[in-house]
């Protein structure tokens, strides 16, 4: 149905309305509690986009689900649903951990590209063994994604309370890295170029995020690996019978998702964070599958629908700030309100608004 | 619109683009309505929320006690992913919030982050100890509390099992269930103590399904006490030992009231106590830095007895505990501590 929209109408118009739905049902909830709806999107805006720091906020979170949405996006590809991504983006970071605790006093410029390689390699290498369980032994990938989540919480409480804890520490974390792994933030960029911004945890990360984000597409849209991922995804047998290896396939497009969802460790363990903590993930494994879901599984769109769960996350925070009624449950209540109307009922509109399209294009104004 | 955007300290994007000076609107008007004229400390919880009935449910009495009495209001933030901690810490000081306390060990890289950016600025940490010139840190030695509510168990248990459900498994936790044991064996030396954590994950805090059926496993192996630490997870655990008409001990808050003649004691950890204390102090000016260990010596922990449950413990089990406060606090018995080990 999509093919008789012109493109701005399906990528632009559609999207616009169902968020539009979906900040309606949100300010209705929000009348419900007594918060006065406009005010309130006017303190969500404003504090996702109305500073450069809260810009800042809003693009790092942003870098985390750019991340996490390709993850899920890669292996959709093939026709896989990757809900994996929180436990393979804690293996990340544990590769990241182990780059930066080792390689302090050396420069960043060799220590990044080790520690994108190491995070890469974790988030890929737990999501290699699910990959594999579904070729060889048919488990189901959306199934066992989910059981390495929690495996993964498991190994990294096992790991960070009685084996890489700094002694006397009552938390579960690391001690902190070495100062020169640190990765440059946004706002000490700022000051070189004359700009005031406060500070803010935005860092390298973003960019690394959106040059992903770009390789991906590369990769997906242009090279003969992303072909084959796409020609398994439509139909593996058909696939297999054009000579593509589906097995290969399928265990490439897993890993490479993990991959992406290994790099969240960049953005927050060695550009915030400067410590491996437990729990640093906080879902955002989960909230990419949402991010993938609205950006449609195209890596540009994954970019867009990761700036607008940014600017949810960081306006929703400054919302629960200064409304003592918005409790953080109900920021929950408006990330569910986006999600359902622009992703789940992402259909409900397409039908009249073609319809209407299709009426008005007959009739000659 | 204008509230909660603080002119002195954040900047408009376009403005800043401009370039206009930061000092050239700090006087604006409507902007100024965030800058706090009054004293208004402020709370920061932690993942479990302000009513989890328990850890940070006893820090929000606090502060409402501390509203209450003074007539003053004070600012609250629930968070929900780590950099929260760092983001909500730095907006409360740089809207000059009058002493901002941080309820949970989760706050403590935070806190030494930004109380070393903001020297001025007075903070309190509960769990967890930040060495800072403008840190307070509140500890409490849970173990020798666990001890007194082990020995009860012990005492009450009719099977000589009991059983200990956990919250999240970190070191914290690890203390209350080492202390939990060893007041159990001092008082019997037979009993076997069974020992579950909830779970590896933030969750763990808050998932009282799951804190019930873990209760109710621990039963079918035969324990008829069960001591949950584990936040509102806890409430499952009370809930799955009042309906199989076992006993339980809550924790933290006094739960007591919860589930009367099924729930025996609390163990109350008066965070409540700690949060008000440090609000009033930083009011009258009379608040100060340093570390403060809290026992049964402070009145900082106790088991709970009142209504509720006075008649589930026998004169003869509440001398033998008494006697064993009285001994931890003169230093006699010495309840270990794990987590420092």
């Amino acid at each position: 149905m999509s093919r008789d929209l012109p493109w701005p109408i399906d990528y632009v118009l559609i999207p616009a309305l169902n968020l539009a739905l979906a900040f309606l049902a949100g300010a209705v909830v929000l009348g419900l509690i007594g918060v006065s709806p406009g005010a309130a999107l006017g303190t969500l805006l404003d504090g996702a986009f109305g500073s450069l720091d809260g810009a800042g906020y809003t693009l790092y979170y942003a870098t985390t689900f750019i991340f996490t949405g390709l993850a899920v996006a890669i292996p959709y590809q093939a026709g896989l649903f990757n809900i994996g991504g929180e436990g393979q983006a804690m293996l990340g970071g544990l590769g990241v951990t182990i780059v930066c605790q080792a390689m302090g006093g050396y420069p960043l410029w060799l220590v990044l590209p080790l520690a994108i390689g190491a995070a890469m390699i974790g988030g890929a290498a737990w999501a290699a063994l699910p990959a594999v369980l579904q070729v060889k032994r048919g488990s189901h990938i959306v199934i066992t994604t989910i059981m390495f989540n929690f495996l993964a919480s498991a190994l990294m409480t096992y790991l960070l309370i009685d084996m890489l804890r700094a002694p006397g520490d009552p938390s579960p974390e690391t001690a902190a890295f070495p100062a020169s792994t640190a990765l440059p933030y946004a706002h000490e960029w700022a000051a070189h170029l004359g700009l005031a911004m406060e500070e803010s945890p935005l860092n390298l990360s973003f960019v690394v995020a959106l040059i992903l984000a770009f390789l991906v597409w590369l990769f997906i849209r242009r090279s003969l690996w992303g072909y084959e991922i796409r020609a398994t995804g439509h139909n593996p047998s058909a696939a297999a019978y054009a000579a593509i290896p589906v097995d290969r396939v399928t265990v490439l497009a897993v890993c490479l998702g993990g991959a992406c969802a290994g790099l969240v460790g960049i953005n927050e363990v060695m550009g915030v964070l400067h410590r491996l903590v437990l729990g640093f993930t906080a879902g955002a494994g989960i909230v990419g599958i949402a991010v993938a879901l609205m950006g449609r599984n195209h890596p540009f769109g994954i970019v867009l629908s990761a700036i607008l769960f940014g600017a949810l996350y960081q306006g929703g925070a400054e919302l629960a700030f200064d409304y003592p009624q918005v409790t953080r449950d109900i920021i929950v209540v408006m990330d569910g309100l986006v999600i359902l109307f622009c992703g789940a009922l992402e259909n409900m509109l397409r039908v009249p608004v073609t319809r209407a399209w299709a009426r008005w294009r007959t009739v000659p104004a | 619109m204008g509230i909660g955007f603080d002119g002195m300290s954040r900047r408009s994007f376009g403005r800043a683009v401009a370039g206009t000076a930061a000092a050239g609107f700090a006087g604006l008007g409507p902007w100024r309505v965030a800058l706090a004229a009054t004293f208004e400390p402020a709370l920061i919880y932690d993942y479990g929320g302000k009513f989890d009935r328990s850890f940070n449910q006893a820090a929000y009495d606090g502060a409402e006690r501390f509203k209450k009495e003074t007539g003053l209001t004070y600012r609250e933030f629930e968070i929900t992913n780590e950099s929260q901690r760092e983001q909500s810490m730095l907006q409360l000081a740089k809207r000059g919030a009058a002493l901002i306390v941080g309820v949970g060990f989760g706050h403590q890289a935070a806190m030494t982050k930004v109380a070393t950016q903001y020297p001025k600025v007075r903070f309190t940490i509960i769990d967890a100890v930040v060495d800072l010139p403008n840190v307070q840190s509140i500890v409490f030695r849970e173990q020798e509390c666990c001890f007194l509510v082990g020995m009860i168990a012990a005492l009450t248990s009719k099977t000589g099992k009991v059983g200990f459900v956990g919250g999240m498994d970190v070191p914290l936790i690890r203390r209350f269930a080492a202390g939990y044991a060893q007041g159990a064996k001092f008082a019997r030396p037979d009993v076997e103590v069974l020992q579950t954590m909830t779970g590896t994950t933030v969750s763990a805090w808050n998932d009282p399904a799951r804190g019930s059926e873990l209760a109710r496993s621990q039963f079918d192996r035969g324990a008829d006490v069960v001591f949950a630490a584990a936040g509102a997870t806890g409430l499952g655990v009370l809930q799955a030992a009042a309906d199989a008409k076992k006993f339980s001990i809550g924790c933290d808050s006094n739960q007591n009231a919860l589930h009367p003649g099924s729930v025996l004691t609390s163990m109350v950890k008066r965070v409540d106590v700690a949060t008000y204390n440090a609000m009033m102090a930083a009011k009258d000016d009379k608040w100060q830095a340093g570390t403060l260990s809290l026992g049964l010596k402070d009145d900082g922990l106790d088991y709970a007895i009142d209504d509720n449950n006075r008649s589930l413990i026998t004169p003869e089990i509440k001398a033998r505990v008494d006697q064993a406060k009285a001994d931890i606090i003169a230093g006699r018995i010495v309840p270990i501590d794990v987590a420092a080990q």
